[in-house]
């Protein structure tokens, strides 16, 4: 079920350490191909084990060079059709063409807020040390209220 | 001149922390952001490593349409009673509370980090916490542009963490004991699966949370479409294996996931069923579903769980009766769903709603967009086939395998053998666990995980100030711990010259060739797809003298690099799990989850002998696993 890396447009992340696509893989599939020994085409990408892919389109979405692409698996969908994004900082476009030319797009909405602006514990309370054992409290004391007449005892 | 390290000779990187969290996914993110306000304050240093990156990396990593648990409006008690319905009566229902009494805290955190959650009309500038009120498809499950949602998630988890401690590319494969004390864990080792590094932890207390089991039985696509589980392929049953050859007890490990999606893609149903109203029928156009469902009520096969809502694992039921019996294929009316949601709608909103139905699948399972692109499907003009498929084994979803844990001390009617002491700690000293970690206690998802994990953080908090002055000792070596992960690598180098085929040489097995061979073995001898979900006492015993092969010769795994030594451990954590699955059918003699799987020998369900716990211990030594029964207790009214 692979993902597939155009030639024409991976440029290896101009020779930096890791590639965008090496960072992101959570199944370590995508990888750096330095010296063109593996494929033929020095300094590009590409999807060493194309059957372990699950196509979450981790890579896809995350190549700045947008050279990543799927081709949806050979032993089960007939050939043709791509579904492709364009992820951007608040929304995801897609366009999906179908097998017999039919094409549709759409785009929805990621994020409310912009990226790397998360203060996870601006406006949170300081612990307290008396709470440690409390299981029904967790820091932030967003604890759903409790019906305790449901239990049998 | 500075030693050179190179394949085969890993640097050893050795550290001491008081708390390790290992795993990046959902779990691992809600402990992050919990442990360190309590952390922080006590001097305690925490290291989260995982196997892959943390912005995308677990069940979460392609992103969710829907937030399956929030509890809103309800009452928690009503979430435990949703819980113990859909898994057939026997859940730990201290825990299934717990998590219903935090989980909403957690789903507030998501939509202040940037999570957009769908709203009624009327209240879309309102977030939750403010009183909008959420577009729920069912009862506990909310809408969600969540395309970013493992992405946001994360981003508050390394904020919280702090750079400095996250390891990313390091895939923790063993835990190892205390020297002076075997039934306390005091260290874990893995290694790099970048550069030539293997590591080695020392510390108080860990939370082990590397997700469920995948691809443990033969899939329905064998060929290139392999990798496209319905559950992430990357979870390989280390949770359960790492836990369980320490000596921690499991619990319910019988129980598994087969999930009916779309098939082949594994598109989520849930929103087309629960959202849009949509109808599935046989092959030969019958609402099997009325037709038939009556059949639920028969008592003595069913017990009590076919009399009113019938759970996921009985609906599951009928629609293999109708693939069994021949009256396939199940296909799901998505134009009249849609057709009939248009009709008081106007165009824009027709197109609105089409715009949904894609980003059903767009949000968290694209390959069904794919597949219907290539076979010029478009739901609102031709109906889908709806297929069960292959058997998985997890803790958070609409499963309930996992590890046997502690659980919180302030509910009401909990007997005593159920607490020792720390919430989500194991029976091993100091292993805490969460998600799909957790067996005995489903229906978490997503969020519930989240909160699981918090849940544990602040526990282990505890445990490590419990433990101040207590110093770890790994109760193996350095040289032993580096041998024993390294071996596949070290059989590699020795024998790759023998043959003239690097794939085929009788000292070696490639890790890839023994997944096929424990796929094989589990789908037709342990309730596979291959003979619809059905095993026996006979092919249970065929199957256990397999696996005991198998385990042997998972020493001769190889490989021929880093990332082969990945799978290498993958695959001999997905042996452990598999065994323990099989052992704990063979003991449980019904059919608790008709389904999800049938003892043909005993197939009914057993309220009588079988409404209980079944736990396990495993031996590292003498590698054989000890099963009992743990008594139910019912904690919250009918």
């Amino acid at each position: 079920m692979p993902t597939f890396v155009r030639t024409d447009k991976c440029d290896g992340c101009k020779g930096q350490d890791k590639t965008a696509c090496m960072y992101i893989c959570p199944h370590d599939l995508m990888t750096l191909d330095k010296d063109g020994s593996q494929t033929g085409h020095a300094m590009k990408a590409y999807n060493q084990e194309p059957e372990q892919c699950w196509e979450c389109y981790s890579c896809v979405k995350i190549c700045p060079q947008n050279a990543i692409e799927v081709r949806h698996y050979a032993d089960v969908v007939p050939m043709g059709a791509s579904v492709q994004p364009l992820r951007g900082t608040d929304s995801i476009m897609w366009t999906i063409k179908f097998r017999n030319g039919t094409m549709k797009r759409f785009k929805f909405p990621i994020r409310t807020t912009a990226e790397g602006s998360i203060n996870p514990y601006a406006d949170k309370p300081e612990v307290s040390m008396a709470e440690i054992a409390d299981h029904a409290k967790l820091f932030t004391h967003g604890t759903h209220k409790c019906d305790m007449s449901q239990f049998l005892k | 001149m500075a030693q050179q390290f190179e394949f085969g000779n890993p640097e050893i990187i050795q550290e001491e922390v008081d708390i390790l969290i290992i795993g990046g996914g959902m779990a691992a993110c809600g402990a992050a952001f919990e442990i360190m306000r309590w952390a922080k304050p006590n001097g305690l240093k925490v290291k989260l490593v995982d196997k892959a990156a943390m912005d995308r990396s677990g069940a979460v990593a392609q992103g969710l349409s829907a937030i399956n648990t929030y509890v809103g409006e309800n009452d928690p008690s009503d979430y435990v009673r949703y819980v113990r319905n859909d898994l057939m009566g026997i859940v730990r229902e201290d825990l299934v509370y717990d998590v219903g009494r935090h989980v909403d805290d957690s789903v507030h955190h998501f939509e202040q980090w940037g999570l957009p959650i769908w709203k009624q009309p009327g209240d879309e500038g309102k977030t939750l916490v403010e009183g909008g009120k959420p577009v729920r498809s069912g009862k506990w499950q909310i809408m969600i542009n969540g395309e970013s949602y493992k992405w946001i998630v994360a981003e508050a988890a390394k904020k919280a963490l702090g750079k400095e401690n996250i390891e990313e590319r390091v895939f923790i494969v063993r835990m190892v004991t205390d020297k002076n004390d075997p039934s306390r864990v005091a260290g874990a080792a893995g290694f790099s699966v970048r550069d030539h590094k293997l590591y080695i932890y020392k510390f108080k207390c860990c939370l082990l949370v590397c997700g469920g089991a995948v691809n443990v039985f033969r899939p329905r696509s064998i060929g290139e479409g392999i990798g496209r589980a319905w559950y992430p392929v990357w979870n390989a049953g280390s949770t359960y294996a790492m836990a369980a050859e320490c000596g921690a007890t499991m619990t319910m490990m019988e129980n598994r996931f087969v999930p009916a999606r779309f098939k082949d893609g594994y598109g989520p149903v849930g929103a087309w069923f629960l959202l849009f109203k949509a109808k599935v029928y046989n092959g030969f156009g019958e609402d099997y579903g009325a037709k038939h469902g009556d059949e639920l009520k028969d008592a003595k096969r069913f017990g009590k769980y076919g009399q009113g809502v019938p759970g996921t694992c009985l609906r599951n039921h009928l629609m293999l009766n109708e693939m069994r019996e021949g009256r396939g294929p199940i296909i799901m009316d998505t134009p009249a769903a849609m057709a009939k949601l248009a009709e008081k709608m106007t165009p824009k909103e027709v197109k609105h709603l089409e715009a949904e139905a894609w980003e059903d699948f767009l949000d968290m399972t694209i390959s069904q967009c794919g597949i219907w692109a290539g076979e010029n499907i478009e739901p609102d003009k031709q109906p889908s086939e709806i297929m069960p498929t292959e058997p998985y084994l997890l803790g958070s979803h609409a499963g309930c395998a996992g590890i046997w844990v502690s659980g919180p001390t302030d509910i009401p009617g909990t007997p005593k053998e159920w607490s020792w002491g720390y919430n989500r700690m194991t029976t091993v000293k100091g292993l805490f666990t969460s998600g799909d970690g957790v067996g005995a206690s489903g229906h978490k998802f997503s969020s519930g995980s989240h909160a699981e994990g918090r849940i544990a953080a602040k526990a282990m908090v505890k445990f490590a100030l419990d433990n101040k002055d207590w110093k770890p000792e790994l109760g193996r070596t350095v040289e032993e711990l580096t041998e024993e992960i390294y071996r596949p690598v070290k059989t590699f180098l020795q024998h790759k010259d023998y043959t003239t085929a690097i794939d085929i040489n009788p000292h070696y097995i490639t890790p890839r060739m023994l997944q096929f061979r424990l796929q094989k073995i589990m789908d037709e001898y342990c309730a596979g797809i291959a003979t619809w979900y059905q095993t026996n006492a006979k092919m249970l015993e065929l199957c256990e003298k397999k696996l005991e092969m198998i385990k042997e010769d998972s020493l001769k795994m190889r490989a021929k690099d880093l990332h082969e030594l990945l799978r290498a451990w993958e695959n001999y954590h997905r042996i452990i799990a598999a065994e323990c699955h099989m052992k704990h059918i063979q003991f449980r003699e019904e059919t608790r989850y008709p389904g999800y799987y049938y003892r043909t020998d005993f197939n009914y369900v057993d309220d009588e002998n079988w409404k209980c716990f079944t736990n396990s211990q495993y031996d590292h030594g003498t590698r054989k696993w000890k099963l009992w029964k743990q008594p139910y207790v019912q904690l919250i009214k009918d």
